[in-house]
């Protein structure tokens, strides 16, 4: 019996989001008193592969075949199926992403296993039950779920587990094949456009986000927000709005119908905080409005706020960010 | 080409949401219900394919009870053909998944399309599960889907980028924007639609893998601290040595 951990890798690096999924695979393996192996899909090296020791993890399962480097979707369900099997896992983690559950709905029907989604906590084990805290309603809610069977599936929230370091620490790598053949590759992508990302931050991972609303008037002000987020270390996001009139690609629109995000920084600039827009935003750390408008509903949703105009007050934040040392 | 929409019923996105008193249930007291935003992407866009491959029809479908009637007459005004409805309770995602995959089976739909997640529970795995239950592949989530004859292309979404995909009906494909201009329905629509034939149909099995115990709504926030706009640059001050995020 052993905790199992999926880990995803892009350009060599384990992802942030797996570094916190492989920090909640460890902790939950302590508490069930087994250990956690990671199985990594992407493209790793050895080396970065080891310092998932870090988090805990002691053995690291990868299989080189270089057809794995792209997503696809069956090859990955059955490279994660084998290793279930070998390892005698019977909890499987694996992020909130795209992958993760793309690869971790068709698991649970493989492996007959109770999967459940959007997780932000470790599970109550005790008495038996195994309880699993994960969002529900778009950010307005959360739910206690029970999981049934002897086969757990948990994506965990991005942002919601903090990746734990211990410094030396080094896990076996460990060359792993799934015999995977031309079959399992027949949905592979013809093709992988990746976009500019503004300073390389991707949104869903950022730990801090600038935000613009239709109050910024047009795609010509970007910059303001483009500059503060550049000083900070942040990723670019934005309003439904301004992505349905092309302002700023439909990648960065936040919200209820867009893509959710929990940052422990998201800065609101000429935004009203519409109920759909909290939805996406309000389970970040701290929330920060810049708004004319005094009586903006995104003020009760807020920790700081500056009632202003924001081509006034973005110059003053970004020089004082850069003031700091 | 048979096209198969799933829709779910799920509560308008302004809805203020509350829980009953245990707990134990989402309030569903004044509170409108709409077709999954999600969903209308799947929904216009095979009507779109069904337009441009006459002979095409699109059957939406519903694992609910019988007060998610009105959101599928409103699928069937926007353009759908006809509708089927489990009459059940949706249990979790596993018991819909099952209902889908059965239906798809039996009618031998070509393109199952639904929603990239449903706005309610968040599940964002009924794709998956529909896929391995049928054994085809799963496209998920998509932002375009193009067809020529049998063969489909779509964009993936993946973190920071998109997946150029070509597979062969049948296929499972969960949709988001920006695939196309969801529809609305017009007068012409929504008279035809009463008409339109609406099958209810019994569950089969009645598994479930997961049971919500409890609902709980996030903590409050304390209150906003306002920093006066002219001294703007103390709010970083403050972000690094009160909130300590930067
Ligand atoms: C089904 C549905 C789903 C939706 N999903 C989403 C979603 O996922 N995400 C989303 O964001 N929205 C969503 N919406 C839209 C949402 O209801 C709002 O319309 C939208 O969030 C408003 O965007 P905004 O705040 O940029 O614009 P506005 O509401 O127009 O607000 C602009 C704000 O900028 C302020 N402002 C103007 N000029 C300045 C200035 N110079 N300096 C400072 N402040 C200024 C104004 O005071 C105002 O508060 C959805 C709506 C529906 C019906
Ligand atoms: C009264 C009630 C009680 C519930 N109790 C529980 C519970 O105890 N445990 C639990 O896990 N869930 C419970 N649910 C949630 C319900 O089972 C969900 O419909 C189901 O989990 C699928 O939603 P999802 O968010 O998981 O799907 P997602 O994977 O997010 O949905 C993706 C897509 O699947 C399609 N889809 C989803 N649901 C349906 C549907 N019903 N009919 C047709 N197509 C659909 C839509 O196209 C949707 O966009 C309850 C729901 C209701 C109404």
């Amino acid at each position: 019996m052993s905790v199992l951990v999926v880990v995803e890798c892009d350009k060599g690096e384990v992802k942030k989001s797996s570094l916190e999924v492989a920090t909640y695979g460890a902790q939950l393996a302590a508490q069930l008193g087994t250990s956690a192996t990671a199985i990594a899909v992407g493209e790793a090296t050895d080396a970065s592969l080891a310092k998932l020791g870090e988090q805990g993890i002691t053995k690291v399962l990868y299989d080189k075949e270089p057809r794995l480097k792209d997503f696809v979707n069956n090859a990955y369900t059955k490279l994660i199926a084998t290793a279930a099997q070998q390892e005698d896992a019977k909890v499987i983690v694996l992020a909130n992403s795209n992958i993760g559950a793309a690869v971790g709905s068709r698991l649970s029907i493989r492996l007959q296993a109770a999967l459940a989604t959007n997780v932000v906590e470790l599970p109550k084990t005790d008495g038996g039950q195994f309880t699993v805290k994960r969002g529900a309603f778009s950010g307005k809610a959360f739910s206690d779920v029970v999981l049934n069977g002897d086969r757990k599936i948990i994506a965990v929230k991005k942002n919601s587990i903090e990746a734990q370091h211990e410094a030396g620490k080094t896990a076996e790598v460990v060359a792993f094949s799934a015999q995977l053949g031309d079959a399992d590759f027949a949905d592979a992508p013809k093709q992988v456009v990746m976009q500019d990302q503004a300073g390389g931050i991707l949104l869903p991972e950022a730990e801090r986000v600038v935000s613009g609303g239709r109050g910024m008037k047009g795609p010509e002000n970007w910059g303001l927000i483009e500059d503060l987020a550049k000083a900070l270390g942040a990723a670019t996001a934005c309003s439904k709005p301004v992505s349905d009139v092309d302002w700023r690609p439909h990648h960065e629109h936040v919200g209820q119908t867009g893509i959710t995000v929990s940052p422990n920084l998201y800065i609101a600039c000429g935004i009203s905080g519409a109920i759909q827009h909290l939805a996406g935003v309000n389970s970040s750390k701290v929330i920060v409005v810049i708004n004319k408008d005094p009586e903006a509903p995104f003020f009760k949703a807020a920790d700081y706020g500056i009632v202003g105009d924001v081509f006034d007050v973005l110059p003053k934040l970004t020089a004082a960010v850069k003031e700091l040392d | 080409m048979k096209f198969l929409v799933c829709i779910s019923n799920v509560p308008d996105t302004t809805t203020k949401i509350t829980f009953t008193p245990d707990n134990k249930e989402f309030n569903k007291a004044g509170v409108q219900f709409v077709i999954n935003p999600w969903d209308e992407y799947a929904l216009t866009r095979a009507i779109e394919l069904k337009e441009a491959n006459p002979g095409s029809t699109v059957t939406v479908l519903n694992v609910g009870e019988a007060d998610t009637e009105p959101n599928i007459r409103k699928a069937l005004a926007i353009g759908a053909d006809d509708a089927i409805r489990v009459n059940a309770a949706p249990k979790d995602a596993f018991f819909v998944a099952e209902q889908i995959a059965a239906i798809a089976k039996e009618g031998g739909y070509d393109v199952i399309l639904m929603g990239k997640e449903s706005i309610d529970y968040n599940g964002f795995q009924v794709h998956g599960m529909v896929g391995e239950l049928l054994g085809i592949p799963t496209v998920a989530p998509a932002m375009k889907l193009d067809m020529s004859g049998t063969t489909a292309t779509l964009e993936r979404e993946i973190e920071g980028g998109k997946e150029i995909v070509q597979v062969n009906a049948p296929f499972v494909a969960s949709c988001q924007q920006p695939m196309c201009e969801p529809r609305i329905p017009n007068m012409r629509g929504i008279m035809t639609a009463r008409t339109k034939p609406l099958k209810v149909v019994a569950a089969t099995g009645d598994a479930a893998r997961t049971q919500v115990t409890e609902y709980a709504l996030p903590p409050k926030k304390q209150g906003v601290k306002l920093i006066p706009a002219e001294s703007a640059g103390d709010l970083i001050k403050l972000l690094r040595n009160e909130a300590k995020v930067i």
